[in-house]
């Protein structure tokens, strides 16, 4: 069957996708975009999360047809979309607590598109936040889960700009790194609030 | 395999009809796995998250009407006052990844001993709302789990919603495993207590073929309430009624031996839950009695 759908801002198009197939074979291995990483493939790691209009959910979990029509953000786009939400206030995708608000979506992803950033690879496009806060925590070792928790820790910045410790815990506590470097993706997280609360 | 995808709640209804044996799909949380794995090639997927109703809860005078793919962190944020042994069980759910996406009609489809929201259910009291081109139905909560796995649902119908008493005094639930996060329950256990009709609920998961009450515990828990008019005089249970209430809930599982835990240690820590959630839910109650005779 064929998928249409929205991937980090661009309108994509996937052909011959089985029925049984996960949004994460199709990001992967259809549409050329392996930075959400293939994993257990049970929903237990969270190294394959990405925004689902908005939500940030295992990609492996999503049967491809059931994201027809709808909007996902992978590692890939998240420089240009916390560009984005910077730039416009809030969310980005305008989805976030309210799910199915497409409304914006076509608008934003024109725009998106406009620009020239290469959102597919991320090459010439700048950084976001979390992944500059990555790099200089030292939060990346083998660097399989990270591209989950950029997208999960990203996501829990948005809703919650001065997290707790607890509650930083608690959004990432669906992905796991088995390098034990959870203290420094912690310090990640935290020099990413504070960046962030400095910039406002 | 086919994908289904119907646009409303009937074209879902018609198409489970004509296709008994297609796998509805909400979450995904329980089906994508099987599929991942290969240990299911249904013939057809019958995609819910179009039929935007089954992700709506309206809160009526006696009960929440929860659409069956509403998800855990929705029931977390909006009905921890209407309905909080469901929000409680809903946050032991998995991850954030996983709370976005499952909900109560998943976890009632597949009907698995350990599916986190059983004990609050049987607890709190709901009824199913099933429906087939047929007809509607309402299925008592104690007469959905039918076996390991297995719910009273027919061939050809669907999980719509589930009714669920609102909360008229406190609820707990807790649950074993090992670690906070992402885990599958050794054992849980939830309880309410419902001081307008004087009796307790409780539900037990993960320690018998089934989700199941212990009935007997919460007779014997109401009776006691009743005769030592406790629920009038507030007063801290004796030590002796929440030993007897934990030893009756032990007695009510039926556990198995597995990777998880041994039926022995199951047994224990039911009993351990029961006391725990019977302290902190009369606590509680008595706090709240306390306050409301202070007022009056």
């Amino acid at each position: 069957m064929r998928v249409n759908f929205t991937v980090n801002g661009r309108q994509q198009e996937a052909d011959d996708v089985w029925e049984g197939e996960s949004l994460l074979y199709v990001l992967r291995e259809r549409l050329g975009l392996p930075g959400s990483k293939n994993a257990c493939e049970q929903g237990e790691c969270g190294s394959c999360t990405v925004r689902l209009d908005g939500v940030p959910v295992c990609s492996c979990l999503v049967a491809a047809g059931q994201v027809e029509g709808r909007e996902v953000v992978t590692v890939e786009g998240l420089a240009d979309f916390a560009k984005q939400r910077a730039e416009h206030g809030g969310c980005a995708t305008g989805a976030c607590g309210t799910p199915g608000g497409s409304g914006t979506s076509l608008d934003e992803a024109k725009q998106w598109a406009a620009k020239g950033h290469d959102s597919q690879t991320g090459e010439g496009g700048e950084l976001s936040s979390i992944q500059q806060a990555f790099i200089d925590a030292g939060a990346v070792q083998c660097g399989f889960c990270t591209p989950g928790l950029l997208v999960a820790a990203d996501e829990m910045l948005e809703r919650t700009p001065n997290p707790t410790d607890a509650d930083i815990r608690e959004a990432l506590s669906g992905n796991l790194c088995r390098c034990t470097g959870y203290e420094k993706i912690m310090d990640a997280v935290r020099l990413a609030a504070a960046r962030q609360s400095e910039a406002v | 395999m086919d994908f289904l995808r119907p646009a409303s709640w009937e074209e879902a209804l018609a198409a489970k009809a004509e296709h008994p044996t297609a796998v509805p799909i909400a979450g995904g949380t329980d089906v994508m796995v099987e599929i991942n794995f290969d240990h299911r090639r249904p013939e057809y997927l019958l995609d819910l998250n179009r039929i935007g109703e089954l992700s709506e809860w309206e809160v009526g005078e006696e009960s929440v009407r929860l659409g069956a793919s509403v998800p855990y962190t929705r029931i977390m944020e909006n009905l921890r006052g209407e309905l909080p042994g469901l929000a409680l069980a809903s946050h032991t759910v998995a991850s954030p990844q996983i709370r976005n996406r499952g909900g109560v009609g998943g976890n009632l489809g597949t009907a698995s001993p350990a599916g986190d929201a059983h004990p609050a259910l049987l607890a709190a009291g709901a009824e199913v709302e099933v429906e087939s081109v047929r007809g509607s139905r309402l299925i008592p909560i104690d007469e959905f789990y039918t076996g390991v796995k297995r719910n009273a649902l027919a061939a050809d119908e669907l999980i719509r919603a589930v009714h669920i008493k609102k909360a008229d005094g406190p609820q707990q639930y807790s649950k074993v495993g090992t670690r906070n996060a992402m885990v599958i329950a050794v054992c849980a256990f939830g309880l309410a207590l419902h001081p307008e009709t004087r009796t307790v609920r409780t539900g037990i998961g993960s320690a018998a073929p089934t989700p199941v009450r212990a009935k007997a515990a919460e007779e014997f828990l109401s009776a006691a309430l009743e005769e030592g008019g406790f629920w009038d005089n507030g007063k801290i249970i004796t030590p002796s009624v929440a030993k007897q209430f934990a030893d009756l809930c032990s007695a009510a599982c039926n556990p198995i031996d597995d990777v998880r835990g041994t039926a022995s240690y199951r047994r224990h820590a039911v009993g351990i839950m029961a006391r725990r959630t019977l302290t902190w839910t009369w606590e509680s109650y008595r706090g709240t009695a306390a306050s409301t005779e202070g007022v009056a």
